[in-house]
């Protein structure tokens, strides 16, 4: 996995954006086991501290779970993942909204613009 | 558990002149620490001073409760700002003198690492370049299994590429019961594996903090807030 993490905002929430993208584009599988805090700290180069408090904030989630004897693993509930797509995917949209507004474009306007570029893309 | 590292109004003066002044400071286990502050600030003063080169002129340090001396220095890993191994060592006699030295040392460890270095431990030590030699005096010093690592300017001298394996060597070597201490002014480069940071200004702790709390509070990188504070 590759990990691309800004300095401004707290490197945890960095971590559970990026595992969560992961889980969302299907490179962490429902029910995979995921490496060990150690492993992923050393991978994504954070503290492992760090990357536990991400880890027990996404467990706190439900997206992963502990199994005591073998490890972390990714949720087996697809359901669930796909309401975390959707939110993502809301999120983002809104985003986009925002900062046509700010561009001086009312939603409306957006959406002509967006549907006009799909278009052509087809 | 207890701190790992207790200072109370510890003070350092060198004739006129006041290095540490009047710090207190308590360090937890457990914690990957950022001394950070300008040149001439203390940072190696107070290295120093936990490691009983320097003994202080007013105030108390513990460590693991214990004043400096041989005992605390079982669970103190001291990387000195310069190398202090003799040139007509090989690298395999470092580890052996490390091995001497210190009961935690693991060597298998020490091998490895080097073997991921590609580096030959026949070699004597006055051909190795700068960096090189760096890079050995860390692989010895997180080669042991200490309660307190102390790391003062750990990637000054090296190129990009071997500070990122220097970085992966401290955060794959650490455990939960250890703190580090890295004292540098290269911020941007360590940000990420820091948990904590102290910034030191004229022998003055101006500020202790965790990272993720500068970074909700303020919106800004370490690296960022550290330029602004200490801007000439």
């Amino acid at each position: 996995m590759k990990w691309d993490l800004d300095s401004e905002r707290p490197v945890y929430i960095q971590l559970i954006e990026q595992i969560q993208s992961g889980i969302i584009s299907g490179l962490f599988k429902p029910g995979d086991k995921l490496p060990s805090v150690r492993d992923l700290a050393t991978e994504a180069m954070v503290n492992p501290n760090t990357m536990q408090k991400a880890l027990s904030e996404l467990e706190r989630t439900g997206l992963i779970y502990t199994n005591r004897t073998s490890g972390r693993f990714i949720t087996s509930d697809e359901e669930m993942i796909i309401k975390l797509k959707h939110l993502s995917a809301k999120e983002l949209v809104m985003d986009f909204i925002n900062r046509m507004k700010q561009l001086g474009y009312e939603p409306e306007e957006t959406l002509t613009i967006v549907t006009g570029i799909v278009k052509t893309k087809e | 558990m207890s701190a790992i590292l207790e200072c109370k109004s510890l003070t350092k003066k060198f004739s006129s002149l006041t290095a540490l002044d009047n710090v207190d400071l308590t360090l937890e286990r457990g914690h990957i620490i950022g001394l950070l502050g300008p040149n001439g600030s203390g940072k190696t003063t107070l290295i120093k001073l936990i490691n009983g080169l320097l003994v202080p002129s007013n105030g108390k340090l513990l460590i693991d409760g214990k004043e400096p001396g041989t005992e605390s220095k079982k669970i103190v890993s001291y990387l000195p700002e310069k190398t202090y191994l003799p040139d007509w060592m090989r690298v395999s006699d470092t580890i052996d003198f490390f091995e001497d030295f210190y009961e935690d040392f693991d060597r298998k460890k020490a091998y490895d690492m080097l073997k991921r270095l590609q580096l030959d431990p026949t070699k004597r030590m006055k051909t190795l370049s700068k960096g090189t030699k760096e890079k050995v005096q860390l692989i010895l010093v997180m080669s042991r299994d200490a309660d307190l690592y102390c790391l003062d300017e750990p990637i000054g001298g090296v190129d990009p590429a071997a500070r990122d394996y220097i970085l992966n060597t401290i955060i794959s070597n650490y455990n939960e019961k250890a703190t580090i201490i890295i004292s540098t002014h290269l911020i941007a480069d360590v940000e990420t594996v820091l948990d904590e940071v102290i910034f030191i200004k004229n022998g003055k702790i101006t500020l202790h903090s965790s990272v993720d709390d500068i970074r909700t509070k303020e919106g800004k990188s370490i690296d960022t807030l550290f330029r602004e504070v200490f801007k000439c």
